[in-house]
């Protein structure tokens, strides 16, 4: 079944040069340990093809129920030198939360997963 | 010894609200108020102010600051804590003094200047004696672009703040400090932390990472259930109620607006977050993944389990280099088949400036109201009412970048139709004053502290 990752996270971004970060946060501790099967760093890479330019790196803090990715090449540079509108990756939270996962019925029905229309 | 300490955030970047100090010494009782005013770029723009007048290279807004807080400051004993100093702090020191001259309060206020962490004047000797202040991204030594920088400033410590404190100022003022420092220093100073206790010290950094974005951890751009966060246009910045041990509680005045909850602060504590096992720092090394949050009471958030580890030798610097220059315009296209023409109106550009032999490093195109922020992320692209052509070019030729300030508009007359949103005319060519990321042993650098009445 569809699920929204907006309908499981909060997320928040910034910058760092020409990198992003995104800390993705668990909107229930019981939805923390799916969003860490699912959110792999393949993932995350095929989700930004096209939007970033580097790699990607993960880090897990289940003390907050959040994972912290690193988005390289995401800036055009990043800072003064980009010239694009969210120079600073403020809004890569949101993109990041843009992702559908496709997640067995039977799962959605034990965590009470919102599912998408 | 205290048992508690109040450290109240009244400012997270030079640019944030101008009510914020005042309403943070009027809502309660506070110990500090702690202003931070440096992002990376700021450091530059002020230094090209100082080339200017000598007398300039702070935030000016921090005088404002001051005059609006002055009677908390001298009636009730709140201190103040602030990076305004940016390149010049004594310069900023002298506009403190003729602010208490002319408010007849001389004497009252006890500044505490800390410098030390301008390397500039010391930039050719620290390369030849071997520190390649290489960019910590690319690995470039900093020769490439020795003969165009503006500034270089090492990120200095808590170290000379306590002191600064511990010689009785009551307003403290530093250049290159780290943000969390304005924050940690005050507890390290009330709570006699010893420079290798750890754990504390980080938990001072944590407290300071919380509060040096303002409001982002009260509810401002919080993404969670945003559209009930109440009252955001009476919001209350955070504060931060330190104990001894090194647990906090993250709050804010009674009667406020906004949110401090789990998710509040959770979403400000990866805000620019790299590695959370190592958060470097010239005092010590936090560790994000040992953060604990309950919510202790409405709006209260407490903090505590925090461990960290010796800092690193290094100390980081902050170098501002003139890079090239660059020029956004924007046009607004209109219904029907707004996008095409926007696209349409892209194309054309991109062939004059072919045909003009104009060469860039860069051009960025994007359609705000379809893809300027998502890009492909950003999905269907339905028939929206308008779209807004937004085009950058970047380049170390100002004459091309300026060439091309005068090609997009034209398009208004003799490009794709249903055009408009113009008025501002022609967009201005700005010259980038580029970043450039390095580290230092921490044995060159020497801050340095005055106090002056």
């Amino acid at each position: 079944m569809k699920v929204r990752l907006l309908d499981l996270a909060h997320a928040r971004s910034g910058d760092k040069g020409d990198t992003a970060n995104v800390g993705v946060i668990a909107l229930r501790p019981e939805w923390y340990p799916l969003l860490t099967r699912e959110l792999t760093v393949e993932r995350v890479r095929a989700h930004f093809r096209g939007v970033i330019s580097g790699d990607v790196e993960r880090f897990e803090l289940p003390n907050l129920r959040a994972i912290n990715f690193l988005l390289h090449g995401a800036l055009d540079g990043g800072g003064t030198l980009s010239l694009k509108t969210d120079a600073q990756g403020k809004v890569f939270s949101t993109a990041m939360l843009r992702m559908v996962l496709d997640i067995a019925a039977d799962e959605v029905k034990a965590l009470s997963l919102p599912v998408a229309s | 010894m205290k048992s508690l300490v109040r450290v109240a955030s009244g400012q997270g970047f030079w640019g944030d609200w101008l009510e914020a100090p005042r309403r943070q010494v009027e809502g309660g009782e506070i110990d500090y108020l702690m202003l931070d005013y440096l992002a990376e770029v700021t450091m530059s723009i002020l230094q090209k102010q100082k080339e200017r007048d000598p007398r300039m290279g702070y935030a000016r807004d921090f005088v404002g600051a001051i005059e609006s807080v002055l009677p908390a400051l001298v009636e009730r004993g709140v201190k103040v804590i602030a990076n305004a100093g940016g390149v010049n702090p004594r310069a900023c020191a002298d506009a403190l003094l003729a602010l208490t001259d002319a408010r007849g309060v001389r004497g009252k206020l006890v500044l505490g200047v800390v410098t030390g962490d301008d390397l500039l004047p010391h930039l050719d000797e620290l390369l030849a004696a071997g520190h390649g202040l290489s960019n910590m991204d690319t690995g470039e030594p900093l020769s490439v672009v020795r003969d165009r920088v503006l500034s270089a400033n090492a990120y200095i410590g808590s170290e000379p703040i306590v002191e600064a404190l511990a010689r009785g100022a009551n307003v403290v003022i530093t250049g290159r400090s780290t943000d969390t420092a304005l924050t940690m220093a005050p507890l390290r100073h009330e709570f006699g932390w010893g420079a290798h206790d750890w754990d504390k010290l980080a938990a001072g950094i944590i407290a300071g990472h919380i509060i040096e974005c303002g409001a982002q951890a009260s509810g401002g751009n919080c993404l969670k259930d945003w559209e009930t966060v109440p009252d955001l246009w009476n919001v209350g910045y955070p504060i931060i109620d330190a104990r001894p041990d090194g647990t906090f509680e993250v709050c804010k005045h009674p009667g406020t607006g906004g949110r401090i909850d789990v998710p509040t602060v959770t979403e400000q504590l990866v805000y620019e977050m790299g590695d959370p096992h190592a958060y470097i720092t010239p005092d010590v090394v936090a560790d994000f993944t040992s953060i604990h949050l309950e919510e202790s009471g409405t709006n209260r958030v407490r903090v505590f389990g925090i461990t960290g580890k010796p800092a690193t030798d290094k100390l980081k610097v902050s170098i501002a280099y003139r890079a090239c220059f660059k020029a956004v315009g924007t046009l607004v296209y209109v219904w029907p088949d707004a996008l095409a023409k926007a696209q349409a109106a892209d194309a054309v550009l991109r062939r004059r400036l072919d045909m003009l032999g104009l060469t860039f490093d860069t051009i960025v195109t994007e359609y705000v109201g379809v893809n300027a922020t998502h890009g492909p992320l950003a999905g269907d692209r339905h028939d929206a009412p308008e779209v807004q052509l937004r085009v950058g070019v970047r380049g170390p030729d100002r004459a091309m970048v300026e060439r091309f300030t005068r090609e997009l508009i034209p398009m208004v007359l003799n490009g794709p139709p249903s055009v408009t949103g113009f008025a501002a005319g022609r967009p201005k060519v700005e010259e980038i004053v580029a970043y450039w990321p390095a580290l230092v042993d921490k044995g060159v650098v020497q801050p340095k502290v005055e106090v002056l009445r």
